[in-house]
């Protein structure tokens, strides 16, 4: 990809530069080409449509008064909280159910169901809200207006909007006032090769393992030996979106 | 026409002068602040004079690769931009890049551009930073990554 | 038919005049400082939050943008229609129109969580999004209403006024339907989920934008001392009756749809049972005040020509319609979202299965009301510099 720019080009800029700098009787360093700094990070792939990413939450291991997935999450992204509930960011939450008709309890998180055909996709006007290859859906913050459509679109009430100028972020999750964001399947894991989201690792140190993620397009990862295995479901089925995320005994 | 010549020579001269005056402003002060990481280098990424130039389309061209593609690690990040260039007071606690007299606001307030990019982006280096950059340390995850310890699916 | 001719509206008193666009401007400059405050400090500041994600400021918007497009009918009628008796009041028809988009897109683009952005909203579009129509219906709205006053206002173009008049039409019923149609399909939302959204917002604005032209016209008339016919005025008042009565026809459609889905009949008794503020505002705003009480001053033969009377079944129906979208959008969003079919939510860390409340704070309120004062104040310098009122418009002797 390459970069339009409306600079001159180096060359001339150089000898000018230095043609003003020699009259006026200045030094200047040479200009020393080193990688010194860059390098420390090897550069990675990026994402591949080789893969979907998703997760299974088992309802039936998720503990009741357990919050180690939002806490997980908020630590991870440095989701603060403002003591303001109605307009905190919640990139997870955990709902409690019981079923009208028989009284049965069930408990889950619920967060960005990473949609194959996401609505909150379809109704931005920017393309600031869009799916990666790999099937995880983001908001490109370069690019949100802040127009609240997206919160608007979604079935699952899964998106915050930033009501507040924020400092010291987290440098994998940038993030500021009048964009929206949701849970990016902690996006900078998956790139880094690390296969486990912030909220599994929570869950599974907190003994219970009721969130699984991996590759949905690998038939031998274990999530998909899992779905196959298992009955699941996927929250509003009815509207066809085709979820990553999934439900078991819910 | 031939005024219009005259008014252009002049406005030549004075460009030139102000050139000067600016080469000499800048290479009178130090590139880079003191007590940062970067006080300590050679070089950034690239020479100093192309970075200056050219640093916007660096990392604009950067953030497309790292939020659309997933691309991570690359050469011009802005995030390294700050771990580099973020000066320690004496404390030894950074401060904020875009601070009063801090790097990127020292030259973005000499030419009045404002930089959006901490609108969104932290200020100052990530005490948690590079927890995933090596690929090889995954010790703080519990167990392997394929089965957790103790964990039973079904 | 005798020959119209078009003035600038002089003002009886010039004090009053410019007292009058000094109010505005001083409404405008609390509305923007409202702006201000709400963008520096962020949202939180307003009423709104993660639940009730668009507020009063949409509310005003909408409204505006709603009766901006309504208010080109009077001129349409006139060119594309052939209504002699509407053609004199074309002009400023045009002028209404831009005025009234002007002030709601001002309320909706100063409300954006980033609105030094408008440039990516003007160079990034996703053809699948109806505000990325939206924003090509709005910018072009402009410019063919502004093309349209030209063919109008200058005999030398004239001959293009009958084929610019149908462009404009059938762009003021895309820019309607557009706008109905942001609420039309959004699928998750029980209210919003209905394709009968888009012809009942090219109605309301039929009504909206009528009633306010009645005002409006009938103010500056007194305003510059000019006569104004029964003939027109009654001709205005009885389409406007058939428009109120349209709207409330495509209300009862909506609502019985929805109750005979019994999916849907949480959000219905949600708005006309128990749903507080929301049901108020249904049964008292929009019912009551938007379309009986108009009605009986409109039809009743007590009020046959009384100017009193169609005055006030015009603001009866600007204040009902404002009622209509309140309820439409904050009330759509203030009802839960049904995730989980067959289940009540017991527990929840984001607010799942309960009502959300919205209380309007004054800054939003304020932004608002700077939008009718923007579109007001550009009626007033646009019909004072340009010739957009005939000198009289008392009826012909033929």
């Amino acid at each position: 990809m390459s970069k339009k720019s409306d600079q001159p080009s180096m060359d001339r800029r150089q000898f000018i530069g230095g043609t003003v700098a020699a009259a006026g009787a200045v030094t200047i360093a040479p200009g020393v080409i080193l990688h010194a700094v860059a390098g420390s990070n090897e550069q990675t792939e990026g994402a591949s449509s080789e893969h979907r990413w998703g997760m299974v939450i088992d309802a039936n291991k998720c503990a009741d008064g357990c919050s180690a997935c939002v806490d997980a999450c908020n630590n991870e992204h440095e989701l603060t909280d403002l003591g303001r509930p109605e307009t905190d960011a919640a990139w997870i939450r955990t709902v409690k159910l019981k079923d009208k008709q028989t009284g049965n309890i069930s408990r889950l998180p619920v967060m960005c169901q990473h949609c194959e055909h996401p609505p909150c996709v379809d109704v931005c006007p920017t393309n600031a809200s869009f799916k990666r290859v790999d099937g995880v859906v983001l908001v490109d913050r370069h690019r949100c207006i802040g127009c609240r459509y997206c919160m608007m679109a979604c079935p699952y009430k899964a998106r915050s909007f930033i009501h507040e100028a924020l400092t010291d972020q987290s440098v994998y999750a940038p993030r500021g006032k009048g964009c929206v964001e949701s849970c990016t399947l902690c996006v900078h894991r998956i790139d880094e090769g690390v296969m486990q989201t912030a909220c599994q690792e929570a869950c599974d140190k907190a003994g219970h393992g009721a969130i699984l993620f991996g590759d949905l397009k690998d038939p031998n990862s274990e999530i998909s030996q899992v779905l196959k295995k298992y009955n699941s479901v996927q929250i509003r089925g009815d509207l066809e979106l085709n979820t990553g995320v999934r439900y078991r005994n819910l | 026409m031939r005024s219009s010549l005259i008014s252009n020579r002049y406005l030549i001269v004075l460009l030139a002068a102000l050139l000067l005056s600016a080469t000499q402003l800048f290479a009178g002060s130090a590139f880079v602040t003191k007590g940062s990481k970067a006080a300590s280098l050679d070089s950034c990424v690239a020479p100093t004079d192309v970075m200056r130039r050219n640093h916007m389309d660096f990392l604009q061209h950067g953030r497309d690769d790292t939020v659309i593609d997933g691309i991570r690690g690359l050469d011009y990040s802005l995030s390294e931009c700050v771990d580099c260039h973020a000066a320690t007071d004496v404390s030894g606690k950074s401060m904020p890049v875009d601070a009063e007299g801090q790097f990127c606001q020292e030259c973005h307030g000499y030419v009045a551009v404002s930089p959006a990019c901490f609108q969104c982006h932290r200020t100052t280096p990530d005490a948690k930073a590079n927890k995933y950059g090596n690929h090889s340390d995954k010790s703080f995850l519990v167990g392997p990554v394929s089965q957790p310890a103790g964990i039973q699916r079904d | 038919m005798s020959k119209m001719y078009y003035r600038e509206l002089y003002c009886g008193s010039p004090t009053r005049f410019w007292a009058g666009l000094a109010l505005l401007g001083t409404i405008i400059a609390i509305g923007l400082g409202a702006a201000y405050y709400m963008e520096h400090q962020g949202h939180w500041v307003t009423g709104m939050s993660n639940q009730i994600v668009w507020g009063l400021p949409h509310v005003f918007a909408i409204f505006l943008i709603v009766a901006a497009s309504g208010a080109l009918n009077v001129a349409s009628i006139g060119s594309v229609f052939g209504g002699p008796l509407y053609k004199p009041l074309g002009r400023y028809s045009g002028l209404l129109a831009i005025g009234l988009l002007a002030g709601g897109l001002m309320v909706l683009v100063l409300d954006l969580g980033r609105p030094d952005r408008l440039i990516v909203a003007m160079t990034e579009y996703n053809f699948k999004s109806i505000f990325a129509w939206n924003v090509i219906l709005y910018s072009g709205f402009f410019a063919i209403v502004g093309v349209y006053l030209w063919t109008m206002m200058d005999r030398s173009v004239s001959k293009f006024n009958r084929p610019v008049g149908f462009v404009a039409f059938f762009w003021r019923i895309a820019l309607t339907t557009g706008t109905g149609s942001i609420f039309g399909f959004l699928v998750a939302r029980e209210a919003y989920d209905a394709a009968i959204m888009a012809p009942m917002f090219v109605i309301m604005s039929f009504s909206y934008g009528l009633a306010f032209f009645i005002i409006t016209l009938i103010a500056a008339y007194i305003w510059g001392d000019r006569e104004i016919g029964d003939l027109r005025l009654t001709r205005l008042k009885n389409l406007l009756g058939v428009f109120v009565g349209a709207v409330l026809y495509f209300a009862l459609a909506y609502n019985l749809t929805n109750l005979y889905i019994t999916q849907h009949h949480g959000i219905e008794s949600f708005i006309l049972l128990n749903g507080g503020v929301y049901t108020q505002m249904f049964w008292i705003g929009q019912v009551l005040i938007g379309s009986i009480l108009p009605l009986f001053l409109i039809y009743s033969p007590a009020f046959d020509k009384s100017r009193w009377a169609i005055a006030a079944a015009s603001v009866a129906v600007l204040i009902g319609g404002f009622f209509q979208i309140y309820v439409i959008v904050i009330g759509g969003q203030a009802y839960p979202m049904n995730l989980f079919p067959g289940k009540e939510v017991v527990e929840s860390g984001f607010f799942d299965g309960v009502v959300a409340s919205y209380t309007p704070t004054f800054p939003e309120a304020a932004l608002g009301v700077a939008g009718i004062a923007v579109a007001l104040a550009m009626v007033a310098v646009g019909a004072r510099v340009f010739k957009v009122f005939p000198e009289t418009l008392e009826d012909p002797n033929d």
